[in-house]
């Protein structure tokens, strides 16, 4: 027994010797291009260096698409190093403190992560404020357009009771169903549908997918259908939804997540910044990601190319930064 | 993952201790008449005190779990705990890096990794050989190389990291627990209900505090993964060491060996090969949680699959699902054969010396030729994707959108028949009644099937879930959870007995069975999303597919073990087929059954988070509500210990009212809480 465990082990360590030996002695295509990126890297250290990136990449295609265009002009304008880190939101906020995420580049507003980690909101100061990226975030219940169309008076929230039964599903207990979305994203409807006292109950779809395909079902199938959803999208280029008017948004009114009566507020999408990571003045990179903004229909254009192209989100953002050399030209500058 | 060699050890582990027939004792009427009283209580009290708790609000036990969190995160840097946690995280992580870098992504400057395809490859082949035999070889060189040729080479290397890191853990810290537990009666008092714990948890409950301890990424990846593949290496190391016979070890004493001696020289020699299963079952196990680990942000093939359930897109996340099926196979195969080939050389067969040694070495030669040229040429470092994953994914995506589209009138209505005739009306008889008539009705109803063993248990776990405010959703997930084991037993029986009477039907489904247990569930998710929408009945497929396979594997094994000269008997009497399943097989397969349903129910269990992602709600929601918005924290650990909690409440009544076999086999066919 002992031979035959001792043969191959001894051999690989042999194995491994020669390999390290071989590593070492160098000579090919590959070291060539290694010193050309050694010395390109400490030549751009000297001038305008650029260092890493921990770039969050939430759960919607909107926000991939934000976070690989700048990833990608970060890393093939800049020579920065962009790890893109798949996590939600809330995970997103805890790793500013330990050094694991340095940027969120689409933040819809969380006033209790906000509370924990910014200093002026009494933190520990471990994320601060980049400010607008440029998207609007627009929040609304919404129906599917021929639902719309077909009675007209269901996009006020008052005529919606009238409606409840035609919205019963298998899921809805005898109420109508209201379709929520993925559990991290901000959500009030419960307390909304409570508050109004409108006969429905919430069923989570459990994410943007899942919504999507609810929506585009609805409208193939004309069927009824009324949930949360949000703009920028790109499913709107396709299926233009229809909000429902809910009691107008005043400041506050979503203060308390169970009192909540009022519909979404327009959201000026933020960046957040790990504090550690902002404060490097003289990075290339820093620069860049502080200046970058866009608009819902440039993000929506790449969101297509991820979602409906099923391009790879990488060259997804290459192509539209090809495409658009002047913007990140403004970016850079 | 129980996945392919589990059946294997469950066998063996039945056949070691038949089962006797014991006549259940008539306590089916006294459950019924416990069943009637609730029942008419219930028809007087419905939608009074259920407890209901709606999505946002907390109860004052949820509010001081999230105080707790809070003030751990805030103690970073001076709690003990913390630091310690945190200086591991540190090390996994740069031990992670390090791998990477080597085999996996760019080792700037390097603009690639330090070995490239050709030569991780070629190891890989002659580690096959080597270790075990050309056919392995042959399978590990086809694996590796689909890797790159789909274009998912770095994932693929990163999640073979991932789980290579967390076997070298467990055989660290799983040996010598292994050790203890199997020659000390007194730590395996302590050790087994821990492990029974860490089975019977689904695993995206352990995932929430691992995040908080070792922040995200590789580190909590791989303690999450070590968590949940070690149980079964402590559990048949030590079972192993306490099977050896006893006469042996007298032998071995009357020699005068000191304890030391006596482990080294007989115990663990001859427990080698029990070791080597556990060890297989514990890398199996640790691949399927390496791949769920890319929740929080784990480096490996589970990230393309959750991308493709992003956008919706089932090719995107099949080809990542079906290359960790390749390497599960791989792995299983591999590390099965390794283990019977040490056995035929020890016995000195295999192949002959010299042809063998030559392929040795001339391989091994080939080997380092091949890692040479990869640390020095592009093309044998960098695969380069030509796009074959892609083209295959679209048409995987086209025909399964084409499936969809047409069947889903008739799936639409199997849907709606199974939840307004069997989940709507159990749903509001169990989580409609008042709280204290459904604690009142089920501990009475423990009592009567198995006793006071699980009587107590029982009553522990009620009030637990009673004290953890999610009481409500409890019920409505144990409704499910029950509808889904009825169903996974109806399919269970008739497939089980086809294979079992049909060796060509055995043959043709076993591979899909291997296949189910191995996807991670997430791929799946989203035809069955596109089919039933978001649902609880989605939820319920989602636990079937996950569910059946070892159920089927469990019945049909059980059937195949009725004797022949049974067979015969019964039909020489001239019973007809059904008469011979019905009245011989399916009694005489009786603790296989029970077996098959006690894992069931687990198995549907440990999907209940997977089924709050896709519309089901209950515990699940509250648990994915947990781990995504930080405010819902305490909510989301709340829902995870209760459902661990229903877990063993279930698995306590389930057992006692079956009158299992004795201990020692049960524990090695626990299922392990996947997911």
């Amino acid at each position: 027994m002992q031979v035959t465990q001792n043969r191959p082990i001894g051999a690989l360590a042999a194995l491994a010797a020669i390999a390290l030996g071989a590593t070492a002695c160098g000579g090919g295509d590959i070291s060539k291009a290694e010193q050309s990126n050694a010395s390109a890297s400490s030549a751009a250290a000297a001038n305008n260096k650029c260092g890493t990136i921990n770039m969050a990449v939430n759960p919607w295609v909107s926000y991939e698409a934000s976070a690989y265009v700048v990833g990608e002009i970060a890393k093939s304008k800049l020579g920065c190093t962009v790890n893109y880190k798949e996590l939600k939101e809330d995970v997103s906020w805890q790793g500013f403190g330990t050094g694991e995420v340095d940027v969120v580049i689409e933040d819809w507003g969380h006033p209790d992560l906000e509370k924990k980690f910014m200093k002026d909101k009494g933190g520990d100061g471990s994320a601060e404020d980049g400010g607008p990226n440029g998207n609007k975030g627009i929040i609304h219940w919404y129906v599917p357009p021929w639902l719309a169309a077909a009675h007209p008076d269901i996009l006020d929230y008052q005529n919606l009771n009238k409606y409840a039964a035609d919205f019963k599903t298998s899921e809805s207990g005898g109420q109508g169903q209201f379709l929520g979305s993925d559990p991290s994203y901000v959500q009030f409807d419960e307390a909304i549908i409570k508050n109004l006292d409108l006969n429905f109950k919430v069923v989570f779809s459990g994410g943007e997918a899942a919504s999507l395909e609810a929506f585009k079902k609805a409208e193939a199938n004309k069927e009824w259908l009324i949930g949360y959803f949000w703009e920028p999208q790109y499913l709107f280029a396709d299926v233009p939804l229809k909000a429902v008017k809910l009691p107008p948004y005043t400041d506050g009114c979503q203060d308390d997540p169970a009192k909540v009566a009022c519909d979404y507020p327009d959201t000026v999408l933020e960046k957040i910044f790990s504090t550690k990571w902002a404060a490097k003045t003289d990075d290339a990179g820093v620069a860049f990601v502080k200046k970058f903004q866009w608009s819902n229909e440039d993000q929506n254009t790449v969101a297509k190319y991820i979602a409906v192209d099923k391009m790879d989100p990488a060259a997804a953002a290459k192509k539209w930064i090809d495409a658009n050399p002047d913007k990140v030209k403004a970016w850079l500058g | 993952m129980t996945t392919t060699t589990s059946p294997g050890v469950t066998r063996r582990g039945r056949a070691a201790a038949a089962p006797p027939a014991i006549d259940p004792r008539p306590r089916w009427q006294p459950a019924l008449v416990i069943l009637l009283v609730w029942f008419v209580v219930w028809l007087f009290t419905r939608g009074h005190d259920t407890l209901v708790l709606l999505g946002r609000d907390k109860t004052s036990v949820m509010n001081a779990l999230n105080d707790f969190r809070d003030h751990m995160l805030a103690g970073r840097d001076t709690n003990p705990l913390m630091r310690i946690t945190g200086a591991l995280a540190d090390a996994f992580r740069s031990m992670v890096t390090w791998l990477q870098r080597l085999i996996s992504i760019p080792a700037e400057p390097r603009p690639v990794p330090r070995i490239g395809w050709l030569g991780v490859t070629a190891v890989a082949t002659w580690l096959g050989y080597a270790l075990a035999n050309w056919r392995i070889a042959l399978l590990t060189l086809g694996t590796f190389v689909s890797f790159g040729l789909f274009g998912y080479w770095s994932d693929s290397m990163d999640l073979l990291i991932i789980v290579g890191v967390s076997v070298l853990i467990c055989v660290v810290i799983g040996l010598p627990l292994g050790i203890l537990a199997g020659t000390k009666k007194r730590a395996n008092g302590v050790i087994e209900p821990v492990l029974d714990l860490l089975q019977t948890m689904p695993t995206f409950v352990y995932l929430l505090p691992i995040v908080l301890f070792f922040g995200i990424g590789a580190a909590s990846a791989v303690v999450a993964t070590m968590l949940y593949a070690v149980p079964p290496l402590i559990r048949i190391a030590a079972h192993g060491i306490r099977s050896v016979p006893a006469t042996m070890i007298e032998v071995a004493d009357s020699l005068g060996q000191t304890r030391w001696q006596r482990l080294r020289t007989v115990q663990l020699p001859i427990a080698k090969r029990t070791i080597i299963v556990g060890l297989n079952q514990t890398t199996m196990a640790a691949l399927s949680m390496a791949t769920i680990a890319s929740f929080v942000d784990g480096p490996g093939l589970g990230k393309p699959v959750l991308a493709g359930l992003r956008i919706n897109d089932v090719g995107t996340a099949l080809i990542p699902g079906l290359l960790i099926v390749a390497i599960a196979i791989m792995l299983d195969r591999g590390t099965t054969a390794a283990s019977e080939r040490a056995d035929v050389i020890a016995r000195g067969g295999g192949l002959k010396p010299p042809v063998h040694r030559a392929l040795l070495v001339g391989g091994g030669l080939a080997a380092v030729a091949a890692l040479w040229l990869s640390t020095q040429k592009f093309w044998a470092a960098e695969f380069t994707d030509r796009g074959i994953g892609r083209r295959i994914a679209n048409v995987a995506d086209h025909a399964v959108d084409s499936v969809t589209s047409s069947i889903s009138p008739f799936t639409g209505s199997i849907k709606d028949g199974i939840t307004y005739g069997l989940l709507n009306p159990l749903q509001s008889f169990i989580a409609e009644s008042p709280w204290w008539l459904a604690f009142l009705a089920i501990a009475a109803l423990a009592f009567v099937l198995g006793g006071w063993k699980s009587f107590v248990p029982a009553l522990a776990c009620l009030a637990g879930i009673r004290f953890f405010g999610e009481w409500h959703n409890a019920m409505i997930t144990l409704a499910m959870t029950l509808v889904a084991t009825l169903l996974c037993m109806a399919i269970a029986v008739v497939v089980g007995v086809a294979m079992a009477r049909s060796p060509r039907t055995d043959l043709a489904v076993r591979p899909f069975l291997d296949a189910g247990q191995t996807i991670p569930a997430f791929v799946y998710l989203v035809p069955v999303l596109a089919l039933f929408g978001p649902s609880r009945f989605t939820g319920i497929i989602a636990a079937l597919a996950y569910a059946a396979p070892v159920a089927i594997k469990l019945v049909a094994d059980g059937v195949k073990g009725v004797s022949a000269t049974t067979m015969e008997a019964a039909r020489s009497t001239g019973a007809s087929r059904l008469q011979q399943i019905r009245k011989v097989q399916l009694p005489m397969a009786r603790a296989s059954l029970v077996l098959a349903t006690n894992q069931g129910l687990l198995f549907v269990l440990a999907m209940a988070v997977i089924a709050g992602m896709v519309g089901a709600g209950a515990l699940g929601y509250d648990v994915v509500l947990g781990t995504t918005r930080s405010e819902e924290w305490g909510k989301g650990a709340a829902a995870g210990i209760t459902i661990v909690l229903l877990g063993i409440l279930l698995d306590r009544i389930a057992r006692r009212a079956a009158e299992p076999a004795p201990k020692e086999t049960q524990w090695l066919s626990l299922p392990r809480g996947r997911r």
